[in-house]
């Protein structure tokens, strides 16, 4: 067992540290506030190789581990998790092709990504089926060489902003999560309407939209995989996401901490720094034993699904853990500035509003706890 | 056109440096290092040369294994190869002057870049002793005006400017009372100065290729050259902590211990 970072894995962190202090956190209070999409910075992201880190070599990617990215990951999210959220956008939504798409699909769907600035949205979640991913009543139906796709999808990260959407739709619902069918919608066609974008409590930087297809038609040559085989390619990429999702939590957590270890040493009650008082260092000293240890379930999950293995139940714990983690960090954060973190001037209060949000997606905390249940159970 | 840039191991400024208590040196546990800012200056100004006059960048450091890293940082920013002159041990300014005149002798570049000088001991005189060794023209403080990358700063004329023929360098350098220009044969050494542009990232993809592009290893005696130092470092010391400020009632009162006591009016 080894924990320590390659040269080259010291470098990409080191750009992702520079972009995330330079680009990024300058911008963050201004997004939060505005709740405007951070276009320039995602484009300057994708200048410097930021954006499609999961995209294999073959394909005009990097050829990065899931350690590597979660690396780089970290650091993003520490700038800002709403856009660390935009950024890792178009991964989720290409993962599918990643794992599910032929040969042909790849070089046609994926390469034009490390080519030019291009943004992808992966539209899973429905008004009515979050979690319960089997349950979606968006249709597509056979109709000669296309696919006929109807149905709503909400909570579309970057929807506003895509030029290629990779859709989950059913063919029969009676099948249940065996009638499920995934597919790529390039641009806008016909039919299909981006909603207003979603004012959020936190991560207000990233776009988040509701979809309307309306007989919107998907060539037969843009569905990835076999018909009914979405649902094995959807669990598929949330397994190969969920280490990322989880250390964005990393990135929050650790934000928290530097503002708390700045804040406590200037801060004076009683006629010391609040950071001699006992009960200010226990807060601390939680603070940064956990945020460590969420780190290293993380990083043992990307390790695992970088030697080929199922990483399910070790990525369940990444995420459960990370994302509770994160929120308890952010909320002492606050309490450790007291008055002063309750105000929008003060940079604690939002990240306590980002970090709620990993608790509830790509799986709650509570699905979470189902996954691993089952696990234990087996 | 062919550029020598160098690339200098220093310590991280966000580190907390601390002297040994014996005064031999630093505390080397748990530092970090980078690539002297300056010298990260020159890298970019002279990829912004070649992307505009073709040609190619080589990167040169001196140093134990360690200064690989900074040599790659180097080649993800965009430099096509490296020099690693092995050497561990005291080396004083003559001594890397003395190497880096023999990397010059041995590469031809057009122009050598160094960063004015290294934010480890900011002695700020290796640039001026190579220029002298070589017995090249040499620009120090190469400058703009502002340091931001406006789109109004990036369209004035940038502050290195080759010559029609690529047989001259126009250098703007900052000097005490404003800025001066300079123009200089080639080959030439220029030192930059903080305010000449602000270093690209190493990017992703940059980190990746970097992987495979070659780093050649000199040392000393390949080069012929006697790196016994000439200066001798003593003692380090910290600087004394500063003494908390006083505060005086009124102007006159201000005025009178300026003159009496400090004696600076």
């Amino acid at each position: 067992m080894d924990f320590q970072l390659t040269e080259s894995q010291r470098a990409l962190q080191d750009t992702a540290r520079k972009f995330a202090r330079e680009v990024i956190r300058p911008k963050a209070a201004h997004h939060d506030e505005t709740s405007e999409f951070p276009r320039e910075i995602i484009v300057s992201a994708w200048e410097n190789g930021l954006l499609n880190m999961a995209t294999p070599e073959a394909y005009g990617g990097l050829g990065l581990t899931h350690l590597d990215q979660l690396l780089a990951y970290e650091e993003l999210a520490w700038g800002c998790a709403g856009m660390a959220t935009s950024i890792t956008a178009n991964d989720l939504a290409n993962l599918p092709i990643i794992v599910g798409g032929s040969e042909e699909q790849k070089q046609r769907l994926l390469k034009p990504f490390t080519e030019k600035f291009k943004l992808a949205s992966f539209a899973l979640t429905e008004p009515e089926a979050g979690s319960d991913v089997a349950g979606m009543s968006t249709t597509a139906v056979r109709d000669g060489d296309h696919y006929v796709l109807n149905g709503a999808k909400c909570f579309i990260t970057n929807g506003g902003h895509a030029d290629q959407y990779t859709v989950f739709a059913t063919l029969d619902k009676a099948k249940k999560h065996k009638g499920i069918t995934c597919f790529v919608v390039e641009g806008r066609p016909k039919g299909l309407t981006v909603g207003k974008h979603e004012n959020k409590m936190g991560q207000r930087a990233s776009d988040t939209v509701a979809l309307t297809f309306e007989d919107v038609r998907v060539p037969v040559h843009n569905r990835i995989g076999e018909e009914g085989e979405g649902w094995r390619i959807a669990m598929e990429t949330l397994d190969n996401s969920r280490p990322i999702t989880a250390i964005l939590s990393v990135g929050i957590a650790r934000a928290a901490l530097e503002y708390s270890l700045e804040y406590s040493a200037q801060r004076k009650t009683f006629g010391k720094p609040i950071r001699e008082h006992q009960a200010i260092q226990f807060m601390l000293a939680d603070m940064a034993m956990n945020i460590q240890a969420a780190r290293l379930l993380c990083h043992q999950s990307a390790w695992l699904l970088d030697q080929g293995q199922r990483a399910s139940l070790q990525s369940s714990y990444a995420k459960c853990f990370a994302a509770d983690m994160a929120m308890k960090v952010a909320t002492d954060a606050v309490q450790v500035y007291g008055g002063y973190g309750y105000i929008k001037e003060y940079p604690v209060e939002k990240l306590m509003r980002d970090a709620k949000l990993i608790q509830i997606y790509e799986g709650t905390s509570q699905v979470q706890r189902l996954v691993i249940a089952r696990e234990l159970f087996k | 056109m062919k550029i020598l840039v160098t690339a200098k191991r220093v310590e991280d400024p966000e580190s907390k440096i601390k002297v040994k208590p014996d005064g031999s040196g630093i505390v080397q546990e748990g530092l970090k290092y980078k690539i002297n800012p300056f010298d990260e200056i020159g890298v970019e100004e002279g990829l912004r040369l070649v992307a505009k006059h073709g040609g190619e960048v080589v990167v040169v450091s001196i140093g134990g294994k360690e200064v690989q890293e900074q040599l790659r940082h180097a080649l993800a920013m965009g430099a096509t190869r490296a020099v690693w002159v092995n050497h561990t041990g005291p080396l004083d300014q003559m001594g890397v002057a003395g190497l880096l005149q023999k990397v010059a002798e041995k590469e031809k570049p057009d122009l050598v870049i160094l960063g004015k000088q290294a934010i480890d001991d900011d002695q700020n005189q290796v640039g001026q002793y190579l220029a002298e060794f070589l017995g090249w023209g040499q620009a120090t403080f190469a400058s703009k005006v502002e340091s931001l990358e406006s789109e109004q700063e990036k369209n004035k004329v940038p502050a290195l400017q080759m010559g029609a023929d690529n047989k001259s360098v126009r250098v703007v350098r900052e000097v005490d009372n404003g800025l001066a220009t300079l123009e200089c044969a080639l080959p030439a050494v220029v030192t930059t100065d903080l305010r000449l542009n602000l270093p690209r990232y190493a990017s992703l993809p940059g980190i990746m290729k970097a992987k495979s592009k070659p780093i050649e290893e000199l040392t000393p005696a390949k080069l012929s050259v006697d790196v016994t130092p000439k200066v001798q470092v003593l003692k380090m010391a910290s600087p004394p902590p500063r003494k908390a400020g006083i505060k005086v009632p009124d102007v006159a009162t201000l005025v009178d211990k300026l003159r009496n006591e400090a004696k600076v009016v």
